[in-house]
């Protein structure tokens, strides 16, 4: 399957300030953990079965010694092939055809989460622990079904995130990478051709998040 | 704003400095990105790096409070290399007058200093005048008193390698940042400078950004499509309470507050309008009494009349040589002299310098009342650490406000767009807006004089209060309307006839014979007979330029940039046709609303200079309005790392001003508070918190209070990353987790290495709820700068161990 719709995350623009994360949860209706800090700006510390979106923060100092401060807002890519549904025989997770969205249903509460987990490229499905069920980004299915955009794209301030149909994504992306790699040749759309939430790099994706580009 | 939001898509080059836009102004962003796909570059320049340094194509870092060095280099590099724009440098700006030939500077003092009184006499810091009372002037720039010469021998000491000894950046860095800045000099480019509260926080406050103003008239980017000084404003609707008169020292549209010498509107009038000889300059201000009048017209309505001076006697009264900024009412408050506060959308506990004395203070009062949509550490201050609510007598009344989005009304933006937003929901419980707040307490307190009398009633009594409906609630539109003005009677003015009850049509029909009314000179235009102009939403964009004309209304009179006169040569046509913002086509402008519908200054019977609110009409680099200097000078910050000034003699600010109660104690070149410290907000928390912090998604995402600092600090202090921390000034000490990062770094500062650590004020103890204070304000000082009193919360000293 290779229409449907793809989001691209242009990391480059991306100034961190989280609106992604809060719309999520907003929208989706998640409630806030409890967290304490760290000793970095990001939190909750990883995603769960209520926070399906995450800006990953990080920083470190590049060859020249000058400081750099990424920032990854993690969330599922909704693979155009889901390594997470090869767990899955009994409909416990569809594609659907016309979006391409991967969804968990409640019945992945059947499923053996670390199968699943083992099986997801990017580290992203999580478990309720109480009911067991597996929750991740739906890519607002209730929305892109009527005519809206992901919250998590509407809310961006920086157009950092862009939706729409999925070649032109994948052209939007494509180009985008080449554009930065004239200032930044390690630049790239990680995983294109395989994943409908693309994401535009300037650097190794390692120092953005260990799965930025896959395991 | 000289500019405003969209515009910034129109730049060449940002100098983000003094703001961290991305994380404190997130939409500021989108444009900022928008031009930066165009080419255009952004700078970053701020002691950490920032979310705003990860999106710049170049940050640097500086010590904070040495941005007058560093932008003083600049100037420097400008006018040695001859980066200036000479054409817009002669014609628009004070550089070629010639100024008093007593007029000196020395050692980091300029002539008419006064040790004893710690004040300038400014005699001397005068532009010469002719027998015409005309600057004297040389357009060649060559006289060695012309401003020009003698700013270029003031910054000739700003050398890359001195500017670097003092702010601690590379001199590579420093000439990065100068030679891209500079670049903006040419004609058709432009160079925004966007800045915020890291400027202002400083006793050297207004004078970072008079350092920043010539280096924008130097370069030509002041009234121009892409350029201006951009103030970032804080809250959405700060820009229109200062314009309402937020300040102390001011009436609604910066319209000055009476002083006690000034016992009549005549003697008021006459000391604030300005005067010129010179022809060609339209010296708008000497409206001023037209603007005073209306103002008085709406406050007394009938009551003010020309035999009793409008009721300006009825006006509160400053004495002369005092300040009431809000350090000064603490102070006061603190030394038992205020006795009752209202506090509407504050939370001094969290914001204000030295929590400890401000919550002292309160503890004083006879009462408080607090209009806000939650409770905050200020209206809990009785019951919060280290108070005992047995001992405090203050009562306090905690009135609920509405939100935002629970009224109607207008919202000014940085840009001084006027935006009306509707009222979205009835706000809950007992909750009601600001405007019925103020609306019933004020009519409650007319009734009470009118029965029992009082002290000198006759302010009271005689203001005219008709903002409400039939039902008694506060009107907004009517409250709009008056804002705006009415002309009074039937009236002809500019050949145009009015009937009494009329809406003026825009400030330049106001008048001072008590004729027309104004709430805010700079609002007339915003709601009149053709409607209400702040509630349009057209998106035509006839110039392209993105300054949709017809998308609400801004002041002044619609003008989007202002200024915009300087955006063309002194024939009227742009200096950059590719961004027009105003053409002269031989009868009128077309573009922008310009400043005033005068030809351009080549015509020498009607032709106009540009920088119209100026009595000689041009913009000062020389700025003789200033406290401490008509040029900006380098001092330490009041707490600094240094016991000498690397530029001279004089440490700090020396018309700095300090309080001094038992509470206030500051530190010197301490050994036991060797580390700079800066203070902050985050994206994620609004100012104290005490909005956010009740949102629970926001709480989730930053949690706690934190101090950032270096990994160098960190290894010398044996402290590691999520460590809690102790951090101590020499007026309290906060506990908070350390976050160790490669995004603050040492300074190598004259020859010595210095340490700088930051942390947000956003938190404190009410909410999440805590035996403990974290707010970082029980570390900051009440150092005020001397021109705004804007407390010094970025540049002081702390000392941090492991907890």
């Amino acid at each position: 399957m290779s229409e449907g719709f793809s989001i691209m995350v242009d990391t480059s623009r991306c100034t961190g300030c989280r609106g992604c994360q809060i719309a999520c949860k907003q929208w989706n209706e998640l409630p806030a953990t409890q967290t304490k800090n760290v000793g970095s700006y990001q939190n909750p510390q990883d995603l769960s079965a209520v926070t399906w979106k995450l800006v990953r923060f990080d920083d470190g100092k590049n060859e020249k010694g000058q400081p750099y401060w990424y920032f990854f807002t993690d969330q599922c890519r909704h693979c155009l092939s889901p390594g997470c549904m090869s767990a899955s025989e009994n409909g416990e997770i569809k594609q659907d055809e016309k979006t391409g969205a991967v969804l968990f249903t409640p019945k992945t509460r059947d499923l053996n989460f670390k199968a699943t987990l083992e099986g997801c490229p990017y580290n992203i499905p999580r478990q309720d622990p109480k009911t067991k069920q597996l929750f991740k980004c739906t890519m607002c299915f209730d929305r892109i079904t009527n005519n809206e955009i992901p919250a998590c794209v509407k809310t961006c301030p920086v157009s950092a995130m862009v939706f729409g149909p999925r070649d032109k994504i994948v052209e939007m992306a494509k180009k985008r990478a080449e554009e930065l790699k004239k200032t930044y040749p390690k630049a790239a759309a990680l995983n294109a051709d395989d994943v409908r939430v693309i994401y535009v790099v300037k650097d190794d994706p390692k120092k953005y998040y260990e799965f930025a580009a896959g395991k | 704003m000289t500019n405003h939001w969209i515009d910034f898509k129109n730049s060449d080059c940002f100098l983000i400095m003094g703001s961290n836009a991305a994380e404190n102004h997130p939409i500021s962003m989108k444009w900022v990105l928008r031009a930066k796909d165009r080419g255009a570059k952004v700078i970053s320049v701020d002691p950490r790096f920032t979310r705003t340094s990860a999106v710049a194509d170049f940050w640097t870092g500086l010590r904070s409070g040495t941005d007058i060095a560093f932008l003083g280099g600049m100037i420097n590099y400008i006018l040695s290399n001859g980066k200036f724009f000479k054409d817009y440098v002669v014609n628009y700006t004070n550089a070629p007058f010639i100024v008093n030939e007593k007029f000196s500077f020395n050692d980091g003092l300029f002539s008419g200093w006064d040790p004893k009184t710690k004040k300038y006499d400014k005699s001397t810091w005068t532009i010469t005048k002719n027998s015409k009372g005309l600057p004297e002037k040389d357009e060649t720039l060559q006289h060695p008193r012309c401003v020009l010469q003698l700013m270029k021998k003031h910054y000739s000491r700003y050398t890359p390698e001195k500017v670097s000894e003092i702010t601690g950046t590379p001199v590579d860095n420093l000439l990065k940042v100068y030679e891209t800045y500079a670049e903006t000099g040419q004609k058709d480019k432009s160079g925004n400078i966007m800045y915020a509260l890291g400027w202002t926080h400083h006793s050297v406050g207004v004078q970072n950004i008079r350092s920043s103003a010539i280096v924008q008239l130097l370069l030509g980017n002041i009234g121009i499509a892409g350029g201006g000084i951009n103030a970032l404003r804080g809250q959405p609707n700060v820009q229109g309470s200062t314009d309402g008169c937020l300040l102390w020292d001011l009436l609604p549209g910066y319209l000055k507050i009476g002083k006690a010498s000034l016992q009549t509107l005549a003697e008021y009038n006459k000391y604030f309008t300005p005067k010129t000889s010179n022809p060609m300059s339209a010296n708008w201000y000497s409206n001023y009494p037209k603007y005073s009048v209306s103002l008085l017209k709406s406050y007394f309505g009938d009551h003010a009349t020309k035999e009793n001076d409008f009721g300006y006697a009825w006006l509160p009264k400053v004495d002369d040589d005092k300040t009431y900024s809000w350090m000064d009412i603490f102070d006061e408050m603190y030394n038992g002299k205020i006795k009752g506060l209202f506090l509407v959308s504050q939370n001094p506990s969290g914001s204000s310098p030295n929590a400890t004395k401000t919550n002292r203070a309160m503890a004083k009062l006879d009462w408080m009342v607090v209009a806000n949509i939650f409770d905050n550490e200020s209206a809990s201050f009785w019951h919060g650490p280290g108070m005992d609510p047995k001992k405090i007598k203050t009562e306090v009344f905690l009135l609920p406000a509405a939100y935002s989005v629970e009224k109607e009304g207008s919202l000014t933006n940085s840009g001084r767009w006027v935006q009306w937003r509707y009222k979205a929901t009835e706000p809950p419980g007992m909750a009601v807006s600001d405007g019925d707040i103020v609306v019933r307490i004020l009519s409650r307190i007319k009734d009470l004089y009118g029965k029992d009398g009082g002290k000198y009633p006759e302010p009271i009594l005689n203001i005219k209060w008709d903002y409400t409906d039939d039902k008694g609630a506060f009107d907004t539109h009517k409250m709009a309307k008056a804002q705006n003005g009415y002309f009074l009677k039937d009236i002809e003015v500019n050949g145009q006839k009015f009937k009494k009850g009329d809406l003026v049509p825009s400030f330049a029909f106001l008048q001072d014979d008590g004729s027309t009314s104004s709430g805010n000179w700079l609002y007339c235009g915003s709601y009149t007979n053709g409607g209400n102009m702040m509630t349009r939403r057209g998106k035509e964009d006839p110039t392209g330029l993105g300054l949709y004309p017809n998308w609400t209304w801004c002041w002044p009179v619609n003008r989007r940039i202002i200024y915009n006169r300087a955006s063309v040569d002194i024939s009227g046509n742009p200096w950059n046709p590719g961004r027009a913002l105003l053409k002269w086509d031989g009868k009128k402008w077309v573009g922008d609303v310009p400043d005033g519908p005068w030809p351009p200054m080549a015509d020498k019977k009607a032709g106009k200079l540009p920088f119209i609110m100026k009595p000689d009409g041009v913009a000062s680099i020389f700025g003789p309005a200033m406290v401490e200097g008509p040029f900006p000078e380098h001092y330490e910050p009041f707490e600094g790392p240094l016991t000498k000034n690397p530029m001279s003699s004089q440490l700090n600010n020396p018309a700095v001003k300090v309080f001094y109660s038992d509470l206030d104690k500051y530190a010197h070149n301490d050994p036991k508070f060797p580390i700079i410290c800066t203070t902050y907000t985050i994206t994620e928390h609004w100012c104290s918190g005490s909005m956010t912090r009740w949102l629970p998604w926001l709480l989730e995402a930053q949690p706690e209070a934190f101090v950032e600092m270096s990994e160098e600090l960190a290894k010398e202090l044996g402290i590691k990353k999520g460590d809690r921390v102790k951090v101590s000034s020499k007026r309290g000490e906060v506990e908070m987790v350390a976050v160790v990062t490669p995004r603050f770094h040492p300074f190598k500062v004259a020859n010595k290495t210095v340490h700088q650590v930051g942390m947000p004020f956003s938190f404190g103890w009410l909410i999440p709820k805590s035996k403990k204070d974290s707010t970082a304000n029980l570390l900051t000082p009440n150092v005020g700068d001397p021109n705004t009193m804007a407390p010094e919360y970025k540049a002081f000293m702390v000392n941090v161990k492991k907890a």
